[in-house]
């Protein structure tokens, strides 16, 4: 049983039933989904949500589908690894990295759509589809092939060989737009109006979107219920921010976190803010597509799309859907938002291979580099408890570290390696 | 007839243009406008539009020009 009443308008809170909408019939607003949060504080407990599976539907009763029967390829529950090297290096004593990178289909992706797909089956749809910039397309063809239903993936042709074949391997129909991501949008907003399909991230939205508060519930288990003092995350649209945000006042706010007090939700579930989550919300985004963290640091309440230009391609969307709710995160949060400079992404991801063992994508070189700048600046403290969000695989993105690969060429004798071996030393 | 559910964005002086007047009044659309925020210097507008199709088409061809942006609504899409 899934504890949902319905959906509601995030701008002017007109209530809808729980069916395949996205947006409000009167003022075109977002639709978020609404918890009977009385009954799931009646059931749900630290001891429930452990003996759970070793998945994201260990949190069902905070999802908007019950685990009964999800299709599920097992997203979630990834590691959170104390970095010693890496918090040497950044001269931080207590810092951890949330390596989503490791999720089935290689990107934190996998935990919404898992969501969206267990909705779409619930709802009688044959076919999944979605716009993406690379990761959502290979986490989409994944579960469709699971849930055994066809696969629609619109993707701007420009993407790293890495998604294209990691979406195309599991046979979905892979459309190619000769555009932006922007534009694939805009194709996909129109199909959507015009095919029965479920688009995870459009008609599915409001369900596919609670998936990334797992991301938030994760990580206060696993750091024994409690919340960090900061988190460093890497948004494109901000829905993932926003999210993580939600999950952990939802902890705070139905009592499962160490020490602290439930609370009522108020009237307004989707802004409910317990004061005992002080966690500090940081944003990071590439400087070549920053529209969010541009917009905070002038000031803005509001977002100026941008056209991106940069090598975080996951990162690359223009016009961010939940910008706005992402600018009230930091400002709740007293958090930050930097834009990083574009050749500092493949730093950042260098770096975390060397001191970590961990290889991220483009967008991974984003946080770390974000993370870098915060240690540098004092805006974080040696001592105070951090994690850093790691939310996709290298292996997607290796066009962008190509220059890496250096090897000592040596014929098969062991004077040739002696040779080389003390060249290489005198380098 | 159709509709369509449209974002326009203005940035700077475009702010002050009466772009939407002119969709209204240049081509056969009716434009409905159901959310707002308009600032100094930015500013968006969520609208309906309804006519022919090739008429919406057309219009939004035109603000377009104007360098008005142009996004979807039921595209107010999140992914990556
Ligand atoms: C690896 C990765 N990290 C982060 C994001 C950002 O997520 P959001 O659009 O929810 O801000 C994306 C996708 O957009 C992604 O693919
Ligand atoms: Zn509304």
């Amino acid at each position: 049983m899934a504890f949902v009443n319905g959906l509601v308008c995030r701008e002017c809170g007109r209530e809808y039933p729980a069916e395949p909408l996205n947006v409000c019939d009167f003022c075109f607003g977002p639709l978020e989904v609404v918890y009977d949060y009385a009954t799931i504080s009646e059931v749900i407990s630290r001891d429930r949500i452990s003996k759970g599976p070793i998945s994201i539907w260990r949190y069902e009763d905070l999802l908007p589908s019950n685990g009964d029967d999800p299709v599920d390829i097992m997203a979630g529950y990834t590691p959170l690894i104390k970095a010693r090297g890496l918090g040497k290096r950044l001269g931080l004593n207590n810092l951890y990295i949330k390596n989503d990178s490791v999720n089935p289909s290689f990107s934190f992706k996998d935990r919404v759509v898992s969501v969206a797909a267990t909705k779409a089956v619930e709802f009688g749809f044959e076919t999944l589809a979605c716009a993406s910039t690379g990761n959502l397309a290979c986490s989409v063809a994944a579960h469709a092939a699971r849930a055994e239903v066809n696969a629609v993936v619109f993707i701007p042709s420009d993407l790293e060989r890495g998604k294209i074949i990691g979406a195309a391997i599991y046979n979905p129909t892979l459309v190619s737009v000769k555009g932006t991501y922007d534009e694939v949008n805009r194709l996909c907003s129109e199909i959507a109006d015009n095919y029965p399909w479920a688009f995870v991230n459009i008609n599915m939205r409001p369900y596919y979107a609670e998936g990334s508060k797992t991301l938030g519930y994760e990580v206060a288990e696993q750091l024994g219920w409690r919340l960090p003092d900061h988190v460093v995350i890497p948004s494109a649209s901000g829905a993932m921010f926003t999210k993580i945000w939600k999950g952990f006042n939802e902890f705070a706010c139905l009592g499962l976190l160490e020490g602290v007090e439930p609370m009522s939700f108020g009237a307004d579930q989707n802004t409910a803010h317990h004061p005992a989550v002080t966690t500090r919300m940081h944003m990071t985004q590439a400087a070549g597509c920053s529209p969010i963290a541009t917009a905070w640091n002038s000031g803005q309440t509001q977002i100026q799309p941008v056209r991106p230009d940069s090598i975080a391609k996951s990162l690359a969307i223009g016009n961010p859907a939940d910008g706005i709710y992402a600018l009230r995160v930091i400002n709740n949060s007293n958090g930050s938002a930097y834009a990083v400079p574009e050749e500092d992404i493949v730093d950042g991801i260098k770096l975390l291979a060397e001191t970590e063992g961990i290889f991220t994508e483009t967008a991974g070189g984003v946080v770390m580099s974000g993370l870098k700048n915060l240690a540098d600046s004092g805006a974080i403290k040696p001592d105070e408890l951090t994690v850093v969000y790691i939310t996709g695989n290298g292996l997607k993105t290796q066009e962008a570290v190509e220059g890496v690969v250096d090897p000592l060429m040596v014929k098969p004798t062991m004077t040739s390696f002696e040779e080389e071996l003390s060249l290489r030393e005198r380098r | 007839m159709g509709k369509q559910r449209v974002k326009f964005t203005f940035i700077g002086d475009l702010v002050k243009e009466p772009v939407i007047y002119k969709l209204g009044r240049d081509f056969k659309i009716v434009t409905n406008i159901r959310r707002a925020d308009v600032q100094e210097d930015m500013g968006w507008v969520v609208l309906e539009l309804e006519g022919e199709d090739d008429e919406i088409r057309r219009g939004l061809q035109w603000v377009g020009t104007t360098g008005v942006r142009i996004d979807p609504v039921s595209g107010d899409v999140i992914d990556g």
